[in-house]
């Protein structure tokens, strides 16, 4: 089903009308319905917002300066922080920066261990994003259903890396440990329990009159503007331009699966939505294939110089003790060089700029986050729509304090 | 049109051909083609890039600052671009003395650069001329110094109970 079959017109094209009065109202930095903090300055005409401003930086960590004085293996816990709804993503996508810059080859079942990771935690980003939508659409139904899968997939983590939320999951090289069979099994009961958990979301959702009435032609934005503004991720997809970087540049053999890209048309509350909830499904299916073909195999690389040796090797071997000081010490050759490598994060194209001189410590480190540069098409996107809009539409833009901010 | 491929030569050789001596280097890293530029022209290179058919670099994928205190004391901007429909990357560098750390705005090319431009002004103080709103984003507004630059440590300098010269850069 496409947005254009509904053919639905709304009537928020309508220009504001000055009356010569208008109303300043404060949305945020503590509101309900902002999700985190970030504050809204809105010029409001009635109920209609005429001109707008967003103030950000209110958990500004300073992860770039922090990242200049840690070891690369430290640096990890700083992109847990960064989108804190799919952090495991943000941890590979480190990874695999650091990994590209030392030149490491990962085996096919570190691959697909990451793969399945990071498809896990692409499904609890969208499916936080899209359950929170409804309430603040007003419908928390959905909301309380599907939040228990993300319950599942967080013990799912906890059995991986012994956390939940900031998972600080693998390492530069590999996985810390392999998937024992209770997480396989686990990991597989999950894949039946979502299944029908998001039929059910679904069926709450899709084709519900009032939830279409309140979404579908609020807070759009055309293909053209959103790459201009830098969109990435499903919020580009969902204006109709189909740029995936798992697609485009397939890393941790993306390429070995199957799977669609889907797209949007009208880039609204409603398709970014729809869009979400599509690739959650591709998410299963992605997941899927990678369980049935899991490969046999070490679960990291053959590099000591960077993975740390079991601890009953450190304890007992002389050359795993040599290197468990080298590298917690940050005694280890890192090339110089220069690395732009990006994954596909739960809103778009995480990237991460590193420059090396060789020291223990990056020289710079920037991170590319998608959310912080698509925020600022907000103030375009909410000009002449209805202040509940306004609240809609943050929300299924899916801005991540964390992630804004850094 | 023929079908030309988006390589090193071909970007180098189209921007050398209008832009002459403002191209400074152009080589290759880890797969992403670099190109180090004059700043004066950056506007008018990139304005290029965007609009050439051939190379239509119309994506900006980042823009952030960097800061060299040695040799020179530079500070530089790098910009990333991405031709979408190709998938070619590409990689623009620029560097200036952090005396005279001014450049041109791409505000007025891509509406992304309004955020990153303010983000790179907040931690480096590079000054972009023409942007519309040019004041820190993250930071608080009464801050005064740039806290991305290097001669800002991130720990107190005073302190005597640490002393990290054995590691790293001390």
């Amino acid at each position: 089903m496409t947005i254009s079959e509904i053919n639905y017109k709304k009537e928020t094209t309508l220009e504001p009308i000055n009356l010569g009065q208008l109303t300043t109202l404060n949305l945020g930095p503590t509101h309900p319905a902002t999700h985190g903090v970030f504050q809204n300055i809105l010029q409001m005409d009635g109920e209609r917002v005429v001109s707008s401003e967003s103030t950000i930086g209110y958990i500004h960590r300073a992860f770039e300066k922090l990242a200049e004085r840690r070891p690369f293996y430290q640096i990890t816990p700083i992109t847990d922080r960064l989108n804190y709804c799919s952090s495991p993503i943000n941890n590979m996508g480190w990874h695999m920066t650091a990994e590209k810059l030392i030149g490491i080859e990962t085996p096919k079942r570190v691959d697909y261990m990451r793969v399945i990771i990071m498809e896990l935690s692409r499904i609890a980003d969208h499916l936080i994003c899209n359950s929170i939508l409804g309430v603040d659409a007003g419908a928390f139904t959905g909301f309380l259903y599907i939040f228990q899968q993300r319950e599942a997939i967080y013990d799912i983590f906890e059995e991986i890396c012994g956390a939940r939320l900031t998972t600080n999951i693998g390492r530069i090289g590999g996985m810390e440990r392999d998937f024992t069979p209770s997480i396989i099994a686990k990991i597989y009961r999950f894949l039946d329990d979502y299944t029908l958990a998001l039929k059910e979301f679904e069926s709450l959702f899709n084709r519900n009159r009032i939830f279409m009435d309140r979404t579908i032609g609020v807070g759009g934005i055309s293909a053209e503007r959103a790459l201009n503004y830098g969109f990435t991720g499903p919020n580009l997809r969902a204006a109709g331009v189909d740029y995936d970087v798992r697609v485009t540049t397939p890393y941790s053999s993306y390429n070995d699966f199957d799977f669609d890209i889907p797209i949007g048309k009208n880039g609204d509350t409603y398709d970014r939505f729809m869009v979400r909830n599509e690739e959650m499904w591709e998410s299963l299916k992605i997941i899927r294939q990678a369980l049935d073909k899991l490969p046999a195999g070490k679960h990291h690389a053959d590099v000591p110089d960077f993975y740390l040796p079991p601890k009953e090797q450190v304890y007992n071997h002389m050359e795993a003790l040599i290197y468990h000081f080298k590298i917690v010490m940050g005694e280890i050759e890192i090339p110089k060089g220069e690395v732009y490598n990006c994954v596909e994060g739960g809103n778009g194209e995480l990237g991460y700029y590193l420059i090396s001189d060789g020291g223990r410590m990056p020289f710079r480190l920037h991170f590319r986050r998608p959310g912080f540069i698509y925020y600022q098409a907000f103030e375009e996107m909410i000009k002449g729509s209805l202040l509940s809009d306004v609240v809609v539409t943050m929300s299924s833009l899916n801005l991540i304090a964390g992630e804004i901010d850094a | 049109m023929e079908e030309v491929e988006l390589n090193k030569e071909f970007i180098t050789s189209q921007l050398t051909s209008s832009f002459g001596h403002y191209i400074i280097n152009s080589e290759e890293t880890y797969g992403m083609i670099t190109i180090t530029v004059d700043r004066s022209k950056i506007l008018e290179i990139m304005n290029y890039l965007y609009l050439d058919p051939k190379l239509s670099f119309t994506f900006l994928t980042d823009l952030t600052g960097v800061h060299f205190p040695e040799p020179k004391d530079e500070l530089g901007v790098v910009y990333h671009l991405h031709n979408l429909p190709a998938n070619i990357r590409l990689r623009i560098k620029t560097f200036f003395p952090k005396s005279d750390s001014v450049i041109d705005s791409l505000t007025s090319l891509f509406s992304s650069a309004n955020f990153m431009e303010r983000e790179t002004y907040d931690f480096f103080g590079i000054i972009f001329k023409g942007h519309p709103n040019l004041k820190r984003i993250l930071n608080v507004d009464d801050l005064d110094y740039f806290p991305l630059r290097k001669e800002y440590a991130l720990e107190d300098s005073t302190r005597t109970d640490k002393d990290d010269t054995m590691f790293g850069r001390g």
